[in-house]
């Protein structure tokens, strides 16, 4: 498998599926 | 001057204000310099010798010490809370907290694999061929993690203020 990081477009759509991980991450911690 | 204008006022502004010299020049890095690079590496002759020499030093003094305001700004603006942030100790400062961590990594990323592997790119410290290929590998890709890290970090910084009011009334 390619490396995402490669490409920049792999490596934006790498960050913006981390951003919902780490938002529902951070609902979760917060009790919400 | 009040602390508080201090350390709220002139603090947020300049921790913006190196955070957009930073991330600006670590934009540049991976949207412009990387293919530019590329490109001038497949003309005959090669002309990518002006990029290397003139403008990454520069850019590279600027984007490091950019990254350690950025930082100082950013714990001078916690100040007290910065435990409660980065242990998670109140749930209010938990957005603020994984910002702060991606926005440390980051931090970490720069000073630790990004600038010491372009000092063997750019000759500024003695390196082998075979060393300054496997420096140009781990400091791309040091790089382009950053890249990543720093969409969740934006989202983090800019939206802590209102995260926990949005989520828990």
């Amino acid at each position: 498998m390619k490396n995402p990081l490669d490409t920049l477009g792999g490596t934006l759509v790498s960050g913006l599926i981390l951003t919902v991980v780490l938002y529902f991450l951070a609902r979760a911690m917060m009790g919400a | 001057m009040s602390m508080d204008f201090i350390q709220y006022g002139l603090g947020r502004w300049l921790h913006i204000y190196f955070g957009v010299l930073w991330i600006g020049l670590l934009y540049y890095f991976n949207f412009v310099q990387v293919d530019a690079l590329k490109a001038a590496a497949a003309d005959n002759p090669p002309t990518g010798a002006g990029i290397t020499k003139h403008v990454a030093p520069r850019a590279l003094f600027f984007f490091r010490w950019a990254a350690v305001l950025t930082v100082l700004m950013g714990l001078m603006m916690l100040g007290d809370k910065v435990d409660d942030a980065l242990f998670f100790k109140d749930r209010a400062y938990v957005p603020i907290g994984i910002g702060a961590w991606l926005g440390l990594i980051m931090f970490f990323n720069v000073w630790v694999l990004i600038w010491p592997n372009q000092k063997k790119i750019l000759g500024i410290v003695a390196a082998t061929d075979e060393e300054k290929a496997k420096a140009r590998r781990i400091a791309f890709l040091a790089s382009r993690t950053n890249t990543m890290l720093s969409l969740p970090m934006l989202f983090f910084m800019s939206f802590s203020a209102t995260f926990h009011r949005s989520l828990l009334g």
